[in-house]
């Protein structure tokens, strides 16, 4: 999806009425197309080339690319670091922001500066428990939960004041998401909590994975009921599998992950099990996308971030367009001094 | 005591009766409680909230209570302090992602709401990000005074101000 008013990458778009971003990300979503996000792994490093790296293997193939922050409970680069480094190449990060490891007074400054660095999009989260990663020694802060930071970030953005009631001069213009998990307990309450969170704010909701697709058409249904499907965009999570075994371990060790017998049993089927899971991965995209409501797929492939552009083109849900990517257009972008060399070509031809 | 804790979201709707006939008993002695001065009484009253509720709740005394919009069942014995809903990484079995011991909050949070007449509704409602100065103080106290000063003195509650005060 080309934009006629597409300016030069590290520039904001114009707002558009109804907008309250001025990035792409939301841009395709409002357009109606079906959008395709992802996850970056902040590296262990203090190096931005680890970063463009990380992100260059998907070029081409998504809309935006979500920055987690300390996933896991793990320690890495900082989202808001990440974000301003994909922002300086002009790429549509989404910058997490889990309350684990925040109070307000860091969060509401995170926010200001992502923004101010570029970064249109944000993703509100509670965060996974320190006990999950590398530092259970750690303080958990949790002084907001995502619904009270999405309240938040909206005040900010809209009523140009932080919680305290202070003014703040510039508002923050970013689109607002936040997460939800179909699969966990209790499903009923999944969808009203989803609706709390529009509620609060949310204007997208990237999923958990979701590997159970009966369990998610359940979960869509009360969400059409609650009259939710004009108020939000919903991405739905995906994600391959390497192995039986590693789906195994997932289910065990990642809190929420919930993967039905069945895809652990076609898994352990299969002669090559990550091309399988890849193969799965591929299938579930190909019914999400059928489904209503649902405006994308965000893809989650940890530690196999270069399948992602396989996926996606042969899920085939981008329709033939090419998203946005440093050098896309490289005569409109020949001025333009990237930190990083240009995208390889067999990159984008990958299978 | 854990166990109280769940006999408790078992009884939510006669718990949740007892609280509303206790409030308005409370809501009449504002009189008194004007008289004596509510910081004088602040810390007796806070004591003696924190026995009962810390019996029957596993009450942690964050001041601003929501256990009628939570199915009596205490948000802050979550380990995330989560108050507006379950967090993703609930068990398979209903247990919490950090504590797999434990029941998760939430789940016995919806099914306590289930036993409160309008305690769905009630859990629906967005709370905002609690105070952490009210810690340690009396939310008994705190609501029979915002009652009193909102009946004489009508404001519109701005947004993103205090939670919704309730037990």
């Amino acid at each position: 999806m080309r934009f006629e008013d597409e300016p030069v990458p590290g520039y904001p778009l114009p707002i558009l009425p109804g907008h309250t971003s001025p990035g792409r990300f939301e841009r395709v979503l409002r357009a109606g197309g079906f959008a395709v996000t992802t996850e970056l792994a902040p590296p262990d490093s203090a190096d931005p080339d680890e970063v463009y790296k990380r992100a260059r293997v998907f070029d081409g193939y998504v809309d935006a690319i979500n920055a987690t922050d300390g996933s896991g409970a793990n320690c890495h680069m900082s989202s808001v670091a990440v974000c301003a480094l994909l922002t300086r190449v002009g790429y549509a990060p989404i910058m997490q922001i889990s309350c684990r490891d925040k109070n307000r007074i860091a969060i509401q400054g995170d926010i200001l500066g992502g923004a101010a660095m570029g970064v249109c999009n944000m993703l509100c989260l509670t965060g996974d428990g320190v006990q999950a990663g590398d530092h259970p020694q750690a303080k958990p802060v949790f002084d907001l939960d995502c619904v009270s930071l999405l309240e938040i970030a909206c005040t900010l953005r809209d009523d140009h004041h932080f919680q305290s009631g202070r003014r703040i001069s510039f508002a923050p213009r970013v689109f607002l998401g936040a997460a939800e998990n179909p699969s966990a307990l209790p499903h009923e309450w999944r969808a009203l909590r989803l609706a709390k969170k529009v509620a609060a704010g949310a204007q997208f909701i990237q999923t958990q994975y979701v590997y159970d697709l009966p369990l998610l058409r359940a979960f869509m249904d009360q969400v059409e009921a609650l009259g939710l499907f004009d108020k939000v965009y919903i991405l739905a999570g995906v994600g391959p599998l390497r192995s039986a075994k590693t789906a195994e371990w997932m289910r065990k060790n990642v809190p929420g992950m919930h993967v039905p017998d069945a895809v652990i049993k076609r898994l352990a089927g299969a002669q090559d099990q990550a091309r399988e899971g890849r193969n799965l991965c591929v299938d579930l995209i190909q019914e999400i996308r059928e489904m209503r409501g649902i405006s994308g797929v965000h893809i989650m492939a940890y530690r196999q971030e270069e399948s992602v552009a396989e996926i996606v083109d042969r899920s085939g849900v981008l329709r033939g367009r090419s998203p946005w990517y440093p050098g896309r257009d490289t005569s409109r972008d020949a001025t333009f001094d990237a930190p990083s060399e240009a995208p390889q070509v067999s990159q984008r031809t990958a299978s | 005591m854990y166990s109280v804790r769940l006999w408790s979201v078992r009884h939510a709707r006669g718990l949740n009766a007892c609280y509303r006939g206790f409030e308005a008993f409370l809501m009449r002695m504002h009189g008194l409680f004007h008289a004596l001065g509510y910081e004088r009484i602040e810390r007796p009253v806070a004591a003696v909230e924190k026995a009962v509720k810390g019996a029957l709740f596993d009450c942690r005394m964050c001041g601003q209570c929501v256990l009628s919009s939570t199915g009596m069942s205490c948000p802050m014995n979550c380990p995330k302090t989560l108050r507006n809903g379950p967090c993703g990484g609930v068990r398979a079995n209903g247990n919490c992602e950090v504590k797999p011991e434990m029941r998760c909050v939430w789940v016995e949070a919806y099914r306590g709401s289930q036993r409160i007449p309008g305690g769905i509704e009630a859990m629906r409602q967005v709370q905002f990000a609690i105070d952490q100065r009210l810690h340690g103080r009396s939310s008994w106290l705190r609501v029979v005074r915002e009652r009193h000063a909102e009946r004489s003195a009508p404001v519109e509650p701005a947004k993103g101000s205090s939670p919704k005060a309730v037990p």
